[in-house]
């Protein structure tokens, strides 16, 4: 990834970022209690944890105390570096082949958009591609597939609107045994982690995935949209206790929202971020890299 | 959620140590205030508007109101409450009504908002105010975004309008004209997703309220919104001068802090709240139920009026009679699940109930199949056994079991269970007056 990846592109957008702040909060303020206060306020305003902007900051101070340079490249340097460390506390996987990919996640967060973009990641690695439209609930959900698919120039197995998604998901799994298929990409519908009866619809598809293709490698993928506020550490931790998820894809970071809440979902919940999306055209996702996401977050 | 404390238990946990002096200082509450930010930020309050938020309660805390109060904590709540609701604006706001039909909608917000799902919702609200509403479809960049809203529309029973992917302009031009023509009242206008810094489809919207007069423009935002609510919510206002918001998924278990920063840079009423994947589940805003979300109180104010909804007052006044008299019968019972049903089954009750967050309580916990056996096993009685269950024998319980689909040990967990409910009434009976 280049040194101006489209992530960090992305993520330079907003009107003030991380990093004036820190400028301003310099110019005004000593290190003393109400210049971390600060600091962690400007953390939160991107929407880190409350809890992870409290625990970066105390090792900021404790950093400070010990040593003698206290000037602000010198606190910049050290908060970029204990944020990509809390990135890498969530190991990225391998990706082996032939897989399978599901993605799951609350309603709106760009999961077919997402689907879309990673099938033509993978055609252009010279991968043979299937995508399965099991998002059999949203109205024309379906139909939205269909038109990554063809532009993508993937297959897609699905059957019909309020159809079992299961069973698309069985036919989709034989169909890619057969065809030898690299990857197939499994596209579920939307729902809000705290309604028990579809995560148990999640937790069925997740059954047949791996009892029928066991040969397979099967990675579960969380989309997130980088607007979500606190929220995206419950739907994290609820979506793991069903699924035991295998990443992240961090979708929408063209927009003025940073996604902040990614530090505790890999430092705490230990799920790395694998993918991020960065605007609308097909070819506008990427391999995730920490130090590009730091580098952009400030 | 286990994990974010709710304020009032952070609070109560402050002001523990306080209760005995019954006073407070400006220290105390300096302190408090600093658990109420926590809190705010945790639900995500756009961190500017907390602390203008905190600055003001602060002065209105540290005055009498609280230092007089025997329960400073609960005093402090309800200043902290009074004032999010104050904030969040008074009453639910309607939609206007354009005096030279047809009105005009015009929906707008990032994309995966829920703007096609919620333009079916106001269609369906719209009917049954009378209305007879038209949706247009002007979401020409998402790729199936018009059969979506064809199908969404369908199900509303609402005609669509669309012109394939043509200048969205012209199409909602041609709507409102052709609405005009066929005596349609309202127009809906579904417009794509988009980011507030696309400076392109910005002025595409721009471009659309100029060409058609518009009534309402419809900032619809995802409850679930981090800090970033101020900056869309603050350029979608400078661009369009929309006239209200929309705040949708409030069916999880976001906060909705959102919702507080949104009023707060706009200034614009939250017009409806969207509460379900269902056509239907669309709610009017209210700030009180809101605020006591905002800081982890349970929305109380909803569940005595969905109660309110269910039971008629007459219904509640021989309840009361029954209890009374432990007259209390397998065919009340009955009525109960029924009303329970009514109000969204046990388990949309038990997420309205303060602390039920905390517990988290799950639909097998509750499992409404189970109450679905109890309802046939009832239903598969004869009023005489329902009016006497003394005398189902071990005959009667098979013919039970057999006629509603059920077991044996279905029938005598039911019978067990009425028991204990009945013991239970006659415990209570006496010491307060209950209302359903």
């Amino acid at each position: 990834m280049g040194l101006f990846s489209k992530l960090r592109a992305a993520l330079k957008k907003t009107k003030e970022g991380v990093a004036q702040k820190m400028r301003r909060l310099f110019l005004k303020n000593k290190l003393g209690d109400e210049f971390y206060d600060e600091l962690e306020e400007i953390l939160i305003s991107a929407d880190v944890s409350v809890r992870t902007a409290e625990a970066v900051v105390d090792e900021v101070r404790g950093e400070a105390i010990g040593n003698r340079v206290k000037d602000e490249s010198f606190v910049t340097d050290l908060l970029k570096d204990i944020l990509e460390e809390t990135l890498n506390e969530a190991p990225v996987p391998e990706i082996e082949y032939p897989c399978v990919m599901m993605f799951v996640g609350v309603n709106g967060v760009g999961k077919t958009t997402t689907i879309g973009k990673i099938a033509n990641y993978f055609v252009r690695d010279k991968k043979s591609v299937t995508v399965a439209a099991a998002d059999t609930f949203r109205a024309a959900a379906i139909d939205q597939l269909n038109v990554w698919a063809d532009r993508a120039k993937v297959r897609i197995v699905k059957h019909e609107e309020g159809s079992d998604p299961s069973a698309v998901v069985f036919d989709a799994v034989s169909s890619a045994r057969a065809k030898n298929t690299d990857v197939l990409l499994i596209d579920t519908a939307g729902r809000l982690h705290v309604k028990d009866n579809l995560m148990n619809e999640l937790k069925k598809m997740d059954r047949v995935v791996a009892r029928e293709y066991p040969e397979a490698k099967f990675y579960k993928f969380l989309v997130l949209d980088a607007t979500t506020g606190q929220n995206a550490y419950a739907q994290a931790k609820v979506f793991q206790e069903a699924v035991s998820l295998d990443g992240i894809v961090l979708t929408k970071l063209d927009g003025t929202a940073k996604g902040g809440f990614v530090f505790s979902l890999c430092g705490e919940l230990k799920i790395p971020v694998v993918f991020a999306g960065v605007g609308e055209g097909i070819d506008d996702i990427e391999r995730f890299d920490a130090t590009e996401f730091v580098e952009g977050f400030f | 959620m286990a994990l974010f404390a709710s304020l009032s238990e952070r609070l109560n946990h402050i002001f523990s140590k306080l209760t005995k002096r019954g006073k407070l200082t400006e220290l105390e509450i300096r302190t408090a205030m600093r658990e109420v930010r926590i809190a705010l930020l945790e639900a995500d309050v756009n961190l500017k508007v907390a602390k203008e938020f905190i600055a003001e309660v602060s002065e209105k805390a540290v005055g009498q109101q609280v230092l007089q109060s025997l329960n400073p904590a609960q005093q402090v709540i309800k200043i902290v409450n009074d004032e999010l609701t104050a904030l969040m604006g008074s009453g639910n706001a309607k939609l206007e009504v354009s005096p030279k039909p047809p009105t005009v909608i015009m929906m707008c917000g990032l994309q995966g908002a829920g703007k096609t799902t919620m333009c079916a919702k106001l269609a369906v609200q719209l009917k049954k105010q009378g209305k007879k509403p038209l949706l247009a479809a002007c979401d020409i960049y998402r790729p199936a975004a018009i059969d979506q809203l064809k199908v969404v529309g369908g199900k509303a029973g609402a005609e669509v309008f669309e012109k394939g992917t043509q200048d969205p302009v012209k199409t909602a031009k041609q709507a409102v004209e052709y609405a005009k023509k066929m005596g349609y009242d309202t127009v809906v206008i579904d417009t794509a997703g988009r980011l507030h810094i696309d400076d392109k489809l910005m002025h595409e919207l721009e471009e659309i309220e100029k060409a058609v007069s518009v009534t309402e423009i419809l900032l619809t935002v995802d409850a679930m919104t981090g800090q970033d609510a101020v900056n869309v919510a603050e350029t979608f206002n400078a661009r369009l001068n929309i006239t209200g918001v929309i705040l949708t998924k409030l069916d999880g278990d976001t906060r909705g802090g959102a919702c507080l920063s949104i009023k707060a840079v706009t200034g614009k009423p939250i017009k409806f709240i969207g509460v379900g994947e269902k056509i239907t589940d669309l709610e009017p805003f209210y700030p009180d139920r809101m605020a006591s979300r905002i800081l982890g109180m349970g929305d109380v104010l909803s569940l005595i009026e969905k109660a309110q909804e269910a039971v008629t007052e007459q219904q509640a006044k021989e309840m009361e009679r029954k209890m009374r008299e432990n007259s209390f019968t397998l065919t009340d019972y009955l009525t109960q699940f029924e009303t329970l049903k009514r109000m969204g089954g046990a388990s949309a009750l038990m997420s309205m109930l303060p602390g039920a967050g905390k517990y988290r309580i799950r639909e097998e916990d509750i499992d409404e199949k189970k109450l679905e056996r109890i309802r046939a096993a009832i239903l598969s009685m004869t009023p005489k056994e329902r009016e006497n269950p003394q005398i189902i024998n071990a005959s009667r319980k098979r013919r039970i079991a057999l006629g509603s689909g059920t077991t044996v040990q279905d029938v005598n967990q039911l019978l067990k269970q009425f028991e204990q409910t009945k013991l239970l009434m006659k415990q209570m009976k006496g010491k307060n007056k209950i209302r359903f």
